[in-house]
């Protein structure tokens, strides 16, 4: 696993968000409150060794799972603005300034081109450390963009959601943003372009109802919270508790809304062999 | 009559037309000339009333006990309707209803979210909020008329899809999600019109059309202005200001490029002479089918896509 040595060894470097989690020597488990070192838990690709627990990484680390090499970043050049001036407890100019701060990113999703294993794929990825991964505008228009950067290059499409949901501070038009990508997503099925929705944890809200539950594939880590509705709101709105396990991976895998789960330390070998699958080109290589 | 708490106003001289009328049904004063004078003094104060209404109060008016809902508007504008049940996979969700209707002879499909029009009703409707079987009957619908060149017309009117454990079991966001999706490349005309409530993605999952058109006092968020006040004010007291804040009226979303177009409310509230609202929600329909179907299949879903995709308020840096 040649692969797994580079990022051990630590070769690809990126300023950019690699995990959401805290540095410093020791790692202390949110699920099984066992201590990791912080250096073992990043050649575990931030799973946990003694539970299996699936640390919430970002778009950063994601790219470093799956890419060959430092891919090449699209669509940076979007911005999101203020433009309703909405201001609750705070600005929304001001939440925007303070997100890009603390995350050197530029929003909630990362779009990047480059290579699993040779095989060229478009991944959109998002961060839930920016504003709750929320969606707006910009990250309907990166994923709207890369449809048709997709299109035009002949490359599947990957997307990663990781988010709450809509951005209120958006208003209707962060609702419109799941108009807008699912009809989009009609034109990459016309052009015969697979396209993978990699659901991890947590995906809720309109991210779950629009592209992220429309993939060729969706699929998911194990653990994850997925659902429509957030566990708060129907607990409050059923007033009793929720069973053990609703709303994880296993639990829609189960009820039929995803293909399969796959562990982190196996991911770029699974979507490997899919685009393998997917690649007509690669396949009449290896027959000949 | 319910009057909402900013037609105070209303109420009182309605109170005080009351008074005068049972005075005057003694008979003993003619009183037709006081009469005549409130009568005229409550048609102004309404109409001052409600042409400066806020988004709060819209909301209000929207929620009105005795609005219309879809079924009231179905029986007015199609002489002949026969209601189609279930998605053949679960179940038949009573929170969105749909048929075959007529509007003056031509065939439509007819699908909206249905409220209850008392305490039982609005039970058994589980007050317009459907589960994932109401947006896979709604889609099963639409094949139906697609297949036979029938277009659709979707009436939204919903506090916003159920979250309730059940609907996460058969995939809420999966049934909403594919309806975004089927619909956009639907191939026959679909006009969405917001009658009620316009909330979240139990609005938009019947909400992708060639028109999206508003009734006036209606609105479309993201979120419940309740919802967004408790979640981002942390309290459910902040809801006039959230209400502001989501700039959620008809007149925001047609100004946003959001809606095509509003139909006004005659007398100032749908409530108010829901016969006539059917009548021009009927002629506003008949007149943008007409329009659509001047296009030819592709270049309307073309057009269908291009008005989505281009929705979004960013800078290019
Ligand atoms: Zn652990």
């Amino acid at each position: 696993m040649g692969w797994f040595k580079r990022l051990r060894e630590g070769i690809q470097t990126s300023t950019r968000n690699k995990m959401e989690a805290p540095d410093g020597l020791w790692y202390k488990c949110k699920s099984c409150k066992e201590t990791t070192r912080t250096k073992e838990m990043k050649e575990q690709f931030w799973v946990c060794p003694h539970c299996d627990y699936h640390v919430r990484i970002g778009s950063g680390a994601y790219f470093e799972i799956f890419f060959d090499a430092e891919p090449t970043y699209l669509f940076e050049e979007l911005q999101s603005k203020d433009f309703l001036k909405f201001t609750d407890l705070k600005g929304y100019d001001e939440r925007l300034e303070a997100a890009q701060k603390k995350t050197n990113l530029t929003d909630a999703i990362s779009v990047a081109h480059g290579k699993v294993n040779k095989r060229d794929l478009v991944i959109c990825a998002m961060d839930f450390s920016f504003i709750g991964g929320s969606m707006g505008s910009v990250m309907g228009e990166r994923i709207s963009r890369a449809i048709d950067y997709c299109i035009e290059q002949n490359v599947p499409l990957m997307v990663i959601s990781k988010s709450g949901g809509a951005r209120m501070m958006e208003s209707a038009f962060s609702l419109m943003q799941m108009a807008k990508t699912s009809a989009k997503l009609t034109r990459l099925a016309k052009a015969k372009i697979p396209y993978f929705s990699f659901l991890t944890d947590p995906t809720t809200g309109g991210v779950t109802a629009s592209f992220a539950m429309l993939g060729d594939m969706n699929f998911s880590e194990p653990g994850a919270l997925i659902g429509f509705a957030g566990p708060r709101v129907i607990k409050e709105t059923i007033k009793r508790d929720l069973p053990e396990g609703f709303q994880t991976s296993e639990f829609l895998l189960d009820h039929g809304f995803l293909d399969f789960i796959v562990h982190r330390r196996d991911l770029k070998e699974r979507m490997s062999d899919i685009l393998f699958m997917f690649d007509k080109a690669s396949q009449a290589e290896e027959a000949a | 009559m319910i009057f909402l708490e900013f037609e105070k106003p209303l109420e009182e001289l309605y109170d005080q037309l009351a008074r005068i009328q049972e005075i005057g049904s003694k008979g003993d004063v003619d009183v037709s000339a006081t009469v005549d004078s409130l009568e005229k003094k409550i048609k102004q104060t309404r109409r001052d009333i409600y042409s400066s209404l806020n988004g709060w109060q819209r909301v209000q008016v929207s929620r009105h006990p005795e609005r219309p809902y879809t079924q009231y508007y179905i029986e007015n504008m199609c002489r002949k309707f026969v209601e189609l049940h279930g998605d053949r996979a679960y179940g038949d969700d009573k929170a969105i209803i749909g048929g075959l209707g007529t509007l003056d002879g031509q065939t439509v499909m007819l699908i909206g979210h249905q409220k209850g029009i008392n305490t039982k009703m609005r039970q058994y409707r589980n007050f317009g909020m459907a589960n994932p079987e109401g947006y896979r009957k709604a889609l099963r619908l639409m094949k139906t008329a697609e297949r036979f060149d029938i277009p659709v017309v979707c009436l939204i009117d919903t506090p916003g899809a159920y979250p309730g454990i059940e609907a996460e079991e058969r995939g809420q966001a999966e049934a909403i999600a594919r309806n975004l999706f089927e619909m956009a490349q639907l191939k026959v005309p679909i006009i969405c019109i917001v009658i009620g409530e316009g909330a979240s993605g139990g609005a938009l999952g019947i909400g992708i059309g060639d028109r999206v058109l508003m009734l006036e006092n209606t609105w479309y968020s993201v979120i419940s202005p309740e919802s967004c006040s408790s979640i981002l004010w942390r309290s459910w007291e902040h809801k006039e200001k959230a209400a502001e804040a989501l700039q959620l009226t008809a007149n925001h979303m047609l100004e946003f490029g959001i809606v095509d177009g509003i139909i006004k409310e005659p007398g100032g509230a749908a409530h108010l002479q829901p016969e006539e609202m059917a009548k021009q929600l009927k002629r506003r329909i008949k007149k943008e089918l007409a329009e659509i179907k001047e296009m030819d299949v592709d270049t309307m879903i073309d057009a269908r896509i291009e008005k989505f995709a281009a929705i979004g308020e960013f800078q290019e840096a």
